[in-house]
């Protein structure tokens, strides 16, 4: 369990990165952020990159910021930097409830939410709440820069729309608005492990009731993404268990269930129906 | 030290000493194979199929590659078994023109770093004409045969039945059915397998480094297969993490690495990954096992019908053969309850996929499972509780033999089943139970009564006609000029703690300290032949030998310190390393003794012979352990998660030599059941891919799965063994399963389903409901 051959560049500036970046891409380069994906898949000889572009030690990229309303998350800000609130106000509660599930806490120290979003394992936890909160994904290239919205950013299984000479060099996510309610919930076969299902969903109370309803699953299908009829069945309701159950039966019925040798559809609906309407719940606790 | 460690009383035995053998091992100071420098390192290229005919096999220009037709003059492995209608087949060592299951060894590539020899190995082009694969047992019959030697697949076939049987059968008041499937596991040791051997150019000899549990059979079997003598062959098993079976069966790449070494009289060696730990090093208990059960009104079992279907792999494992699954579920399904009349057919059969080898408990963690699971079943059938329903079958006459000719020696299994019962509390669970039913929340309690055959000498071995019968065990014991003892066992201790607990029997006898006492293990050079450490007998065999040891080098010591104490041989008490004379304070340091037995021998006029070396040896007929497990579960009904909350074990092993590690070895069976029942599966699509091949698709239980585990102990002093101790290693991986299971099934009992499949998988407790929820609609 040994990677093939591959050169490794060690760049100390965003620009030698990106500079690099444009010349190995072609010859099969890729970005080496926290390697808790790459590397095993490396080990496996899934994956046999000639070329790493090591970020590690690039000056700027682990900003953590909040700026004009939204917080930035630079690519080489780890896991383990959301353990604690990283600001004030909603977001900073949501995504420390929401880092506690991502793998063992070794790994959290050394993986990268950006790593995450550019693997797009379906089940990642940071491409759930990056699809549910629209998050703004940063992509710089050798004298280039676009902003692909979160919508956009996850096209399947392991599968962006970043180019191959892209680096993700920042997340940005708009702060909540006071008083935003979320829950989380997911469902994995041991502590630590990848999710079979999970959601999240943010609403407001207006008058009562519910406001601007998101809520994501990820895990379930090829990519994570909110799902409108689940939102539609909490906007304009009281919040309590019979929007949240109209809500967890929505998702279960929209979603286009992933299926293996053991998980069939009709689980993977079970299993949303489920983390939905838990989140729901997590999030009036 | 206190007067209370004088005379041979047991003042070590029975005292939760620190392990000796933990300060390097927790310090990283042990040492592995893994560790050793070498001049080559190797790695196979494995077959990426489950069947067919080998086409090709083109190593990149100018590479070090071995395939079968350098082997020529090796033979393959090919363990016998004189009975049960066994049909001998050979495992290549690399496979020979046809390849039997994915992951099999094809060729070896070879280079300086195990970097480059990955490098090598992934550019050797192979090209296998692909055949259709049989994957599941239950085709063997249908499908093509894997070996010639058996057109239909059946390596082993045993058939059982007492005389009275037929009209027991007839008298039954019920029959109850239980059809159990238990699904395939792999025993995850955390150290995978490695070997390393090397060439001596003075001697000639080679030395194998390898992480087994028996070294001198390995010794003998590759000596055989290389047609060498034994003496030119050395065997060491260093620090091995952990075994739990799999490192019992003899792998093909050891026989290989040894191979290269004689061969190209240079150092070789190979280190597992974890992915060809998962599909290529030994499975366990795929099997199939369907019971009924004759019962008479009241609950009482009178007679017992079982059929075993086996799973066996590709190939049949050495020493043990592949029979050793099949053959133990047939002599032991009826477990520890009074049934006279007893049926089984027990078959293994090959097929396409990883071989099979025991893993800790070998088939008993299945038969109790499908036994326990038949009990409950007959409870709710007859209307009985399920505690009940096993008062009403336990044995409690002893000796007892069983229907399959076993003797059951003293043993406590209502005693531990009233224990466990009592620290339950069965009633305030019932009500917890009810209360929360109401809030949607589904607890179940589960029981598992089990008796733990142990110890068992060559008489029981030879029950099953091995060609190589195990059983003895021999020691040495010396004492050397400083009064400091070495011990050297056959056995071959890989986390069991052997090293303490023989050290605290030793110390016992002869009066001294158990740090005084060195344990070593593991080298065919340095240790007495001995068969290794499995099937919970390392304990009560080297241990029973260590004690005959101890007790003639004691005789000794006394008979040296009457001469140097001028007293009699009664009055010696031994005790604080020093001879005393009792009632006085004459006395002589055990060192000064042990001096004097070397370097002052004239002074004992030749009726004392020089030096201080005793040996034992010991082969007792077996011994019984005994235990109740429950368990506590709640089953999450809307995605089928099952958590164990609590688990209770009252056990009994006889005299507790070292009340910690007694307590290790239960709590890391009861992990390893609570994975087998609720987790680890291997699992094959049907091309024969294994779909399993990381630690990310096959689960072992983390310290999040594993509950607080509550241990009880009771101590039947068996007349069995010398030392009244009773083997304990597997008990805990052998009751876990099965209470972990009754408590999911009484915790579903309200939708009316059975779940009789292990792993109780979140999908599978699932797609139960759900069936059951769809014939309720539809009716
Ligand atoms: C045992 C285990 C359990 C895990 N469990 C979970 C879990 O429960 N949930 C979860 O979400 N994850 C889990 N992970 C994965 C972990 O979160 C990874 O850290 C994460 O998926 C990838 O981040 P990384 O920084 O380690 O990226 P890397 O491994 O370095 O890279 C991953 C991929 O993204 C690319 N990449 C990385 N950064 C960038 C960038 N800035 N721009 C462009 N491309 C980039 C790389 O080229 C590579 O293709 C687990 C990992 C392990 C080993």
């Amino acid at each position: 369990m040994k990677p093939a051959p591959f050169v490794r560049h060690t760049p100390r500036t965003l620009d030698e990165a990106l500079a690099i970046l444009a010349e190995v891409a072609p010859q099969d380069g890729r970005v080496l952020a926290g390697g808790q994906s790459l590397v095993p898949i490396m080990a496996f000889r899934m994956a046999r990159p000639a070329h790493l572009v090591d970020i590690n030690e690039v000056a700027g990229l682990d900003k953590l910021i909040v700026e004009n309303g939204m917080l930035i998350v630079g690519a080489r800000v780890r896991h383990g930097a959301f353990h604690k609130p990283v600001e004030p106000g909603p977001l900073g509660a949501l995504l420390a409830s929401v880092v506690h599930n991502i793998a063992h806490y070794p790994i959290r120290m050394r993986g990268t939410m950006c790593g995450s979003l550019a693997h797009a394992d379906p089940s990642s936890e940071w491409c759930l709440t990056a699809a549910t909160l629209d998050a703004e994904l940063v992509a710089r290239r050798k004298g280039g820069e676009r902003i692909i919205p979160a919508r956009d950013f996850f096209e399947g299984l392991m599968s962006t729309a970043l180019k191959e000479d892209e680096l993700l060099a920042e997340a940005r996510y708009m702060l909540l608005p006071a008083g935003t309610k979320f829950g989380f919930n997911e469902f994995s076969r041991r502590a630590g492990d990848f999710a079979m299902s999970a959601a999240l969903a943010t609403y407001r109370i207006v008058d009562g009731r519910i406001a601007d309803a998101r809520v994501g699953v990820g895990g379930a299908e090829a990519s994570p993404r909110r799902i409108p009829e689940a939102e539609a069945a909490l906007n304009g309701q009281m919040p309590g268990d019979a929007a949240f159950r109209a809500a967890a039966e929505a998702a279960s019925a929209a979603i286009d269930p992933l299926e293996d040798i053991q998980t069939t559809g009709e689980y993977r609906r079970d299993l949303v129906r489920a983390v939905v309407r838990r989140a729901l719940e997590a999030s009036v606790k | 030290m206190s007067a209370a460690t004088k005379g041979s009383g047991t003042t070590w035995v029975g005292r939760a000493i620190r392990r000796l053998e933990d300060p390097a091992l927790v310090t990283g100071r042990g040492r592995f194979t893994a560790d050793l420098p070498a001049a080559h390192w190797v790695r196979f290229v494995r077959s990426p199929v489950a069947a067919g005919t080998i086409k090709k096999i083109k190593p990149p220009d100018g590479a070090f590659v071995v395939t079968a037709a350098e082997l020529a003059g090796v033979k393959p492995i090919k363990p016998m078994l004189y009975k049960f209608n066994y049909r001998p087949i050979g495992q290549p060592i690399l496979a020979d023109g046809v390849v039997r299951f994915t992951g099999e060894c094809i060729a070896a590539a070879i280079a300086a770093s195990e970097e480059e020899a990955e490098d090598i190995a992934d550019a050797v082009e192979v090209e296998i004409d692909e055949t259709a694969p049989l994957i599941d047992a239950r085709d063997a019959a249908s499908s093509a045969a894997l070996h010639p030697e058996a057109p239909d697949n059946v390596i082993v076939n045993a058939q059982v039945k007492t005389p009275e049987f037929d009209t027991a059968w007839r008298n039954a008041h019920r029959i109850v059915r239980l059809e159990a499937r238990s699904r395939r596991q792999n025993a995850t040791p955390m150290e995978p397998r490695a070997a390393h051997a090397a060439y001596d150019p003075a001697t000639g000899r080679i030395t194998l480094t390898c992480t087994t549990q028996m070294p001198h059979l390995t010794r003998t079997a590759i000596a055989d297969l290389l047609d060498m003598p034994e003496s030119d062959l050395r065997v060491i098993a260093p620090d091995v993490g952990g075994g739990f079976g799999q490192k019992m069966s003899l792998p093909p790449e050891y026989v290989l690495i040894a191979w290269l070494a004689r061969e190209h009289r240079s150092s070789f060696a190979w280190t597992e990954d974890r992915r060809e730990n998962l599909i290529a090093s030994y499975h366990s208990r795929d099997q199939y096992i369907a019971l009924d059960g004759a019962f008479d009104a009241d609950g009482k079992l009178i007679a017992l019908s079982a059929d075993v279907l086996a799973n066996i792999g590709a190939y049949s494992c050495f020493p043990t053969t592949c029979g050793v699954e099949p053959l133990m579920a047939m002599a032991e399904i009826p477990g520890p309850y009074d049934v006279r009349h007893y049926a089984c057919t027990a078959r293994g059969v090959a097929t396409n996929t990883c071989p099979m080898a025991p893993y800790r408990g070998v088939s008993r963690p299945v038969i109790t499972f499908a036994l326990e699971r038949l009990m409950d079943k007959a409870a709710v059938e007859l209307g009985i509780n399920p505690i009940d329903i096993r008062r009403r079958n336990l044995i409690d006459q002893f000796p007892y033999t069983s229907a399959m000719g076993l003797v059951f020696d003293e043993a406590t299994y209502k005693e531990t089943l009233e224990l466990a019962v009592k620290h339950v509390d069965v009633p305030a669970f019932r009500a917890r139970q009810q209360a929360l039913r109401k809030q949607g929340r589904y607890l179940g309690l589960g029981f598992c009564t089990f008796s733990e055959r142990t110890g068992y000498g060559s008489p029981a071995f030879a029950a099953r006609g091995m060609a190589i019968t195990p059983g003895w065990e021999m020691v040495e014991l010396t004492m050397d000029p400083s009064g400091f003892v070495e011990l050297r066992i056959g056995t071959s201790p890989h986390g069991q703690g052997l090293r303490t607990t023989l050290a605290q029997i030793v110390a016992d006898q002869l009066g001294i300290e158990p740090q005084r006492i060195k344990v070593i293990h593991g080298d065919t050079d340095r240790s007495p032949y001995g068969w290794g450490t499995f099937a919970s007998r390392s304990l009560v065999i080297s241990g029973g030998a260590t004690l005959i040891a101890a007790q003639k080098l004691r005789a000794k010591i006394i008979k040296l310190a009457t001469h140097m104490l001028e007293a009699a041989p009664e009055d010696i008490v031994l005790g604080d390393s020093a001879a005393t004379v009792a009632g006085t304070d004459r006395s002589i340091a055990i060192a000064a003794l042990a001096r004097d037995a070397y370097h002052q021998t004239h002074r004992f006029k030749g009726e004392i012979e020089p030096g201080m070396t005793e040996a034992g040896h010991y082969d007792p007929p077996g011994t019984f352990s005994n235990a109740c497990h429950v368990a506590m579960v709640e089953v999450d009904i809307e995605t089928g998660q099952v958590k164990v909350e609590k688990f209770i074990a009252a056990e009994d092993c006889g005299r507790i030599i070292n009340p910690m590690i007694a307590d290790g070895q239960v709590h890391g069976g009861i992990a390893q059941g609570i994975g087998n029942a609720i987790l680890e599966e291997i699992l094959y699509d049907e091309n024969g891919t294994i779909l399993s091949s990381t630690l990310a698709d096959f689960l072992p239980p983390t310290a999040h799965e594993i509950p607080p585990i509550e241990l009880h102990h009771l101590e039947t002093h068996t007349t069995a063994t010398n030392l009244q101790a009773k083997g304990l290693g597997e008990g805990g991986a052998i009751g876990s399963p099965a209470a972990v299971m009754n408590a999911i099934n009484d915790a579903l009992s309200p939708f009316g389903v059975a779940i009789d499949e292990m792993p109780a998988t979140p999908q599978r407790i699932r797609a139960a409901l759900r069936a059951r929820q769809q014939t309720e609609t539809a009716a």
